[in-house]
This record gives structure tokens, sequence and C-alpha cells, in this order.
């Protein structure tokens, strides 16, 4: 009865064209196994293009069918339990909601299709892109875009993606360059999205390029010419063949006897949670191997009783203190608020953590640049040996603009810029003080 | 259905019992102690309790204070594009309640009111429209039971057995009772006459966040079942869940129930977002990957016993309970192995009848103290038959990441004691 979303046809070029992209790549020094793995794919390709326009021929039937599918959906509604009858279907409109202008559905409609239609005019290069790619993202991605802890890697990974880790990066995997400039001008930087301007972005997509060896410095990449960009996965990806590879097979009916010989366990639990009264969860590594566990047959378990199984005492004691929270100061409560902003960041709190920033415990009397084990930037170590001291004052400097305070900061924040906000966060920081 | 307590484990029964006796000293009057919780006056029974305007929104009780949602730190860079897990070892019957049901966010949860609420309909239709939250309220609405589960779901199961726990091999799921109007009611409004034919034309989807998560939506679908939803379990959308308004995509990977939904475009080919090219597809053995996997396939699992949830009250009768869903359809049968796939029995379940939607199963059975290789295997309307790790490992390698729907077990040892463990 669900219908196979299969319907949108493959948009896989012809056969001919995937070839000299396959040869092109060769001539560009991607190796001999990159070749193969091409070759293998246009195989896998052909092998469903023949099978694609049988389901092209299927895609038109169901087209037709299609205007049936109010009615079908209303019957499988029907189908299961019926909470409410269906919605009623209306002839012409209700006439809700309002006509969009122009200019809203400029600011909100700017996604970007893989054929470049929905750029904006612009332009940059990767030596532009360089420097607002170190501004602006390096203090998560890397300067190289290498990815710095457990942040998203951007550039290399080529030639790992049979490998048992794939290495998936935007050079690498992405199949389309568009995307790379939809998502990073719609969803980057972490924690201020939505800033770029359509020139920075076009640059910083030009240095992505560039660190992943696809183009050289000057490469000047445009409205024109970004939607014609051709990148190295392009053809690694397949609509999903589960219907014909998977459903066909999986729905025989299942064995309920003697269905194996024997069974043995051959991979215990490799983390063990714990699940703590204050919330989260510690995992660590399960010691225990799986030799002298039972096996399994038909006869029941190979397993001498020892004694009468005992009872085992509940898992979790739930805490029963309630934490009594202090909401008196408001400026706390607007703060906190505030600190949504440097969260993607920093910690604060008992058990607060270095992340891509210091922890900010105890900040107000600490030195600058002083939480061990945290690696700053030059000017914070010279700040150090200068034995500059954290106050309210010089914290409200710094957050007003970070990089004009500490010049060559890598703290990728523009500032807070409404007021009120810095003297609230200064209240909230000093409430964590010692 | 007694059929699950055979003639021949009649005699286990007994045998049981009698162990049992032995072992629960809480509840019975052992060695003739008289039980004071009865004997004695409890404060309870004699001082007042809580007044009614005490709480004016209630928290379960505080004994059930460890029944929460949690995450993995290590999982990910940053609490802020991460996922915590839903308990579902501690839950019963099929609806999630809102306040421990998963969260998965790209850019955190947001704070939108409904008065600064809007949604927009724009692309090839008639008339390029703007909703109010009010407006959506004034059109038809329907309730559906749906399940949502995150593609990446037992991912980390592609690896072997990784964390002991259901709540973090299964939990990134919940179901809930939406209330909502149907996408096709407003792509109505904004008129589809500009795409008449429907072939290859696509819904993309974003939302209001600052990761503005966006998704391509088959035509086809979008005219189908997906709901524009405003309302789950009876009350509003929670904010970690889309408030004011999210979309429901019945039987479709999470990640395309975009929350805060602020945007539907009709297009005429794919967006081929982030998420639908970097993230949510499957990387096959040899380096290529299938994309546009969007149904969630049928699968189930065993919800107690599990890790968390061992067995405390020593041999004897016991309950054997699970979830099974798919997104094809309706659950049709879950058979339940003890002996690690060797021989299987049909569960009862516990309700039949929604569609992508969450079934819970029971196995009324007695344990006789022996070890046990736990599973479970659902089946779906279509007749599929959730497969083995082995056979999904065949198909498509080791390193997919989403979409993992394979049988799940639990090694329960003679103590009651149950770990994630894989078997031959
Ligand atoms: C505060 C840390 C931070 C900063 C600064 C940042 N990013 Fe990101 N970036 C992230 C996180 C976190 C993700 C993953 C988000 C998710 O999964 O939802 C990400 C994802 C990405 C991805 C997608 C990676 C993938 O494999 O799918 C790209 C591309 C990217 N960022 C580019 C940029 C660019 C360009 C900038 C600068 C303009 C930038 N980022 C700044 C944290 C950051
Ligand atoms: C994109 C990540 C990011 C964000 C967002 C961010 N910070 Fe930072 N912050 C850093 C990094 C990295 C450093 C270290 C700077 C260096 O070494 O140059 C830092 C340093 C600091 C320091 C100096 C600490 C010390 O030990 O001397 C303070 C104070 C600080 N940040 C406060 C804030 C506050 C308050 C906010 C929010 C309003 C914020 N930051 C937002 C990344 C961030």
């Amino acid at each position: 009865m669900s219908k196979s979303p299969n319907l949108v046809l493959p948009a896989i070029g012809g056969i001919a064209l995937m070839l000299g992209v396959a040869y092109g790549f060769s001539s560009r020094n991607y190796g001999a196994d990159t070749f193969a793995l091409l070759e293998d794919r246009v195989e896998k390709a052909e092998a469903r293009m023949s099978s694609a326009s049988d389901q092209a021929k299927a895609a038109a039937e169901r087209v037709t069918a299609l205007e049936l599918a109010v009615a079908e959906a209303q019957e499988q509604g029907a189908k299961g339990t019926n909470l409410t009858a269906p919605a009623p279907q209306m002839e012409g409109t209700y006439g809700l909601g309002r006509v969009a202008m122009t200019e809203e559905i400029a600011a909100w409609d700017v996604d970007v299709l893989p054929d470049g239609r929905g750029l904006p005019e612009g332009a940059g290069n990767a030596f532009v892109g360089e420097e607002v790619f170190a501004d602006k993202c390096a203090s998560c991605h890397g300067d190289f875009a290498e990815g710095v802890d457990n942040w998203p890697v951007l550039s290399g990974g080529f030639d790992t993606l049979a490998d048992k880790d794939p290495v998936k990066t935007v050079g690498s995997y992405w199949p389309h360059l568009s995307t790379v400039y939809d998502y990073v001008y719609r969803s980057m930087p972490f924690g201020e999205a939505g800033t770029l301007t359509p020139d920075e972005t076009y640059a910083i997509v030009a240095y992505i390029l560039y660190s992943n060896d696809l183009i050289d410095d000057e490469f000047e990449l445009t409205h024109e010419n970004l939607g014609s960009f051709e990148m190295h996965n392009k053809y690694g990806f397949v609509i999903d063949d589960r219907p014909e590879l998977e459903y066909a097979a999986w729905r025989a009916e299942p064995c309920m006897e003697n269905c194996k010989d024997a069974v043995e366990i051959t991979m215990r639990s490799v983390f063990l949670v714990e699940t703590p009264a204050e919330g989260g969860t510690n995992s660590m590594m399960n010691p225990a191997k799986v030799e002298g566990l039972p096996s399994f047959s038909a006869a029941g378990p190979s397993f001498i009783r020892e004694a009468t199984p005992k009872p085992v005492k509940a898992a979790v004691e739930p805490a029963l203190e309630t934490e009594q929270v202090d909401d008196g100061e408001a400026m706390i409560a607007a703060g906190k608020k505030v600190f949504k902003k440097c969260k993607a960041c920093h910690q604060v709190g008992e058990g607060a953590k270095n992340k891509t920033g210091p922890h900010l415990n105890d900040l107000f009397g600490r030195t600058f640049g002083s939480v061990d084990g945290f690696k700053y930037s030059n000017t914070f170590k010279t700040a150090l040996d200068e034995g500059r001291v954290w106050d309210e004052a010089s914290l409200a400097e710094f957050l007003a603009k970070p990089k004009a305070y500490m010049k060559g900061t890598k703290m990728s924040f523009s500032g807070l810029k409404k007021g009120g906000d810095i003297e609230a966060i200064n209240a909230y920081l000093a409430a964590f003080g010692n | 259905m007694d059929e699950s307590v055979k003639p021949t484990s009649r005699r286990a029964f007994l045998k049981g019992t009698a162990a049992a006796a032995v072992g629960s000293v809480a509840g019975a009057a052992a060695a003739g102690t008289p039980d004071p919780l009865i004997t004695e006056l409890q404060d309870w029974a004699s001082i007042t309790g809580a007044g009614v305007d005490e709480t004016p929104y209630g928290l379960p009780i505080r004994f059930e204070a460890d029944v929460i949602r949690r995450n993995v730190e290590w999982l990910t860079a940053s609490p802020i594009s991460s996922i915590n897990f839903t308990p579902i070892h501690a839950l019963d019957g099929t609806i999630t309640p809102q306040g421990c049901a998963f969260e998965r966010h790209h850019s955190g949860a947001i704070e939108l009111t409904k008065g600064d609420y809007r949604l927009m309909i724009n692309g090839l239709v008639d008339r390029p429209l703007v909703f109010t939250y009010e407006d959506l309220e004034r059109l038809p609405r329907e309730n559906h039971v749906y399940f949502c589960e995150c593609a990446a779901n037992t991912g980390m199961e592609w690896a072997g057995a990784q964390l002991n726990g259901v709540q973090f091999t299964h939990g990134m799921i919940h179901n809930m009772e939406y209330t909502g109007v149907p996408l096709r009611t407003l792509l109505n409004e904004a008129g589809l006459g500009a795409t008449r034919d429907f072939e290859d034309k696509w819904v993309y989807v974003e939302g209001a966040d600052a990761s503005s998560n966006g998704r391509s939506i088959p035509m086809e679908k979008a005219l189908d079942d997906v709901l524009v939803a405003f309302k789950a379990n009876g009350e509003a959308l929670r904010m970690e869940h889309g408030y004011p308004v999210r979309l429901v995509v019945p039987g479709w990977e999470g990640n395309m129930w975009v929350k805060w939904l602020r945007r539907i475009e009709v297009t005429d080919a794919a967006v081929e977002s982030r998420e639908e090219t970097s993230k949510y597809t499957d990387v096959y053995a040899d380096g290529t990957a299938r994309k546009w996997t969007w149904v969630m396939d049928a699968k189930s699992v065993i919800t107690s016993p599990s890790p968390q949830m061992p067995i405390t009250h020593g041999n004897g009768p016991m309950v054997i309970s699970g979830l099974a869903w798919s997104g094809h359809g309706q659950i049709t049968r879950v058979d339940v192995s003890k002996d690690g796939g060797i021989t299987w029995e049909t569960a009862r379940l516990g309700k039949q009848g929604d569609t992508k939607a969450l079934a819970r199963f029971y196995l009324d059975t007695v344990w006789d103290g022996a070890p046990m290789l736990l599973q479970s295997r659902a089946m779906d309307e279509t007749g599929y038959v959730q497969p083995t790790k082995d056979q999904l490992r065949e198909q498509r390698g080791e390193n997919s990441v989403y979409h993992n729907n394979c049988i799940q077990t639990w090694y329960v040892n003679a103590e009651g004691i149950a770990e994630n463990v894989e078997v031959s």
C-alpha cells in the first residue's frame, strides 16, 4: 500500500559522459584505484539505466494516478485507527494566508540548486577566502579546514570512501558545489549563521576547494561558474535501490524452528554506560571478554546452573534532594540567556571543561590566557606574560569587539551589540566566581 | 495467547514459582513476619498530601527521576549540535511523553512565539503565500499517531555492539499523536496549477532556526500523508520539538521532520542540501553511496529486559516487552527468540492498527533461570521481515552510519543481567 519513493527518476547523465569524466579524473592523477572504482560505478550505473527505463514507464503510469493520490491518502487514513475523519478536501481554496511580497521571498528564499539556480551575484577566490576562513571558521574547522577536536573536517579524505572508516569531507564526498555555498551561507559560522555576504561566501567556498587541491588560489569562483564546477564524487551516489536489492529478498516467510545449529556470542558491548542521577551518562570500556560465555543450541544453553539465581538490586536509586534554584536576580537570568551565544565554545559552572574556548569559571581575578591545558593564541600568551587580569571593565571591552580588543585572538565571535547584554553577561559570569 | 506457555514449560513454571517465593521477600510475609507496611500506620495514610494549588503543571513523581533523556557527551563536538536519547527501556504502551522524547538539533532549540511565527509557501505555485500561526488553526485538521526515528538510530551498531543500553542503541525514536493540517491543504491554498503535472516536482522544506535545516520531499509524498503539525499528545509542541509548528513526514527519517517550519518551496529539482548529501546518505563497502533513502524499514527491539532493565525478580513468570515499527505501514507480527535465533515464538501485539506508528509487543513467558539470548524480529504489512546484522552487512558493508534496522541481541545471564552483544 505504501508507495515506492522511486517515482523520481535517477538524474544520471549518459554513460558516455560518465566515462569521459572517469578519464578526466584519471588524467588528473587521482590514481588507478579511483579509476577502477569509477569504472565499477559506470557498470553499476549501466545496470541501473536499463531498470531506469522500466521505472520511467512505471513512473509515467503513476503520474496519471497522482490525481487519485488525495483520495487514496484518505483511504489510507481510514485504514489505521481513525482518530478523526480525514480533513475535507476543498474544491477551491479557503482563502487563508496573504500573498508573499517579493522582498520577503528574496529574504528567505536563498537556497541554491545543484545547477546553480538561486545563487546571488558575486565572486571570490581562495586568496581572499583564506583570510575570511582564518577569521570566521578556523577556530572550529582548523586553518586548513582539517577540523579541530571533534568539529567537522572539511578537506582531504580522497580515496578513503571504500575504507573501514571513510573520511567524508567536502572534497572527498560532496557531490555538488552548490551545497557548500548553500550551507555555508545559510548555516555557518556556527553561532553566527546568516552573517556572511555573498562575496565572502564565494571566497570561503573557493578556499575550501583550494584546501582540497581542487583549484589553485587564483581561480575566481562566481555565480556563473559555480553551478558547473564538477566535484570529485559527483557520480558516487545511486538512488535508493533497497526495493530491488533488499525488499524483494527479505519478504520470505521467516524460519521459526531449528533456524541455526548453534549460536555463539562473538562480541560484547564495547562501552558500559552509567546513568548518574544528575543526568547525562558516563561511559567506560567494557573489560569483559567473550570467553567462558555459554553457547546456545536447539537443546538450550551450554550452561551449568551453580545456584539458584539471586535477585539483583534495582540499578538506579533516584536522587531525592531537589536543587534549590536561586532565581532572585533577574540580571543573572538575563545573562544566562545571553550566554547562549557563547555556549557553542565555552562552558561555565560545575564541571566546566575547555571546549573550543577555555572554561569561564572564576573569570574575574583570573589572569588572561591562564587556564591550564588550553592552547591560547599568541596575543593571549603575551597578555598572560604581562599579567593582565580579567575584571568587569576589561571583559566589557573585550566582548564589545573581541578582535579589536585582542588583536589576533582566535575567538571567532563578532561581539555583543545589544544594550544591556554585556552587563548581563558580567553578572552571570560573576555568579561563577570563587 | 498462552501459546508461549507451552506444556513443556509447565514444569519449569512450577520450579520457578518455588524459587521466586524464596527470592522475593519484599512483597510476601516471609518466615511468618507480618509486613510492617501493612501492619503499621504509615505517614501517607495519616498526614495529608499535596494540595491542588501546588503543581499547576506536573512532572513525574521524583521516584521516576532517572527516566530522562540522556546524551553521550563524546558523540559530538558540542551539545548544541547533538542528540539525546529517549528512555525507552522504562516506558510502556506506545505513546512517548513529550518531556522525555529524544532531541536532535543542528543549532540548538530555539524559542519562537506563535505571534512571531510565519510560514511561507513559494516557488512553483500560483500564489506565493504567508501564513500566520492563527491561519493554520483555521484550516481543517487531522489527528494521527506516528513514530519519528532519526536515520542514525542504531547507527553505532554497524561497527558491532557498542553502547550498553537500549536507550542508547534504539532511543532516537519517539511516537506521538499529532494534530495538524495536511500539507496538501496548504499547497492547494497556494495553488499547484503551475505544476499540473507533478512529475519530478519537489517540495523543499526549511526551518527557522540558525541551522535552517532544509530537505527536499518528492511531490508524491507531500500530497500523501505529510502534516504541518502544531500539537503533540494533545498539547502544544515542546520547544525542543519545534514549537510552534513542525513538519510530520510519516514513516520517513526524522531529519525530514523539519522543526520551526518556516518555508515550503515547490521546485523542479531536489535542492541536494547538506542534510541530503553530506549527511543522511549511506556509504557502501565499495565507496559508493545511496541517496534519498527516506523510508525507515521495519524494525523492533526488546526494551525489557535489556541492559538498563535487568531481571530482578528471580525466575518464574515474566513479561518480555518491546517496540516494533515500520515506515511502510502497519506491523503485522513480531517474533521473539530466547536462544539467539534458533527458535522463535510469536509475541502478542499490545495494540494493532496504527500505520507508521510504534506497536507494543509482549511475550508472556516463564524464566527458568538459564541464560538467554533475546532477540525480536518484526514483520510489516508488505511482508518485509526485519533483517539480521549479517544480512544488512552483506548488502551494505559496515560504513553506512544510517538506517540500521538489524535484529538486536541481549545476552541475559543467570543473574538476570542483560548486555548488548553480537552473535554468530
Ligand atoms: C563554533 C564552531 C564553528 C565555527 C566557527 C564554524 N563552524 Fe562550520 N560547523 C560547525 C559544526 C558544529 C558543524 C556541524 C553542524 C551540524 O552537524 O549540524 C559544522 C559544519 C560545517 C560544514 C559541513 C561539514 C559536513 O561535513 O557536513 C561546513 C562546510 C562548515 N561547517 C563550514 C564552515 C565555514 C565556512 C565557517 C566559517 C564561515 C564555519 N563552518 C564556522 C562548527 C563551526
Ligand atoms: C566561536 C567560538 C567562541 C565563541 C562563540 C565565544 N568565544 Fe570566547 N573564546 C574563544 C576562544 C577560541 C578563546 C581563546 C582566545 C585566544 O586564545 O585567542 C576565547 C577566549 C575567551 C575569553 C578569555 C578567557 C581567558 O582565559 O583569558 C573570554 C573571557 C571569553 N572568551 C568570553 C566569551 C563570551 C562571554 C562569549 C559570549 C558572549 C564568548 N567568549 C564567545 C571562542 C569563542
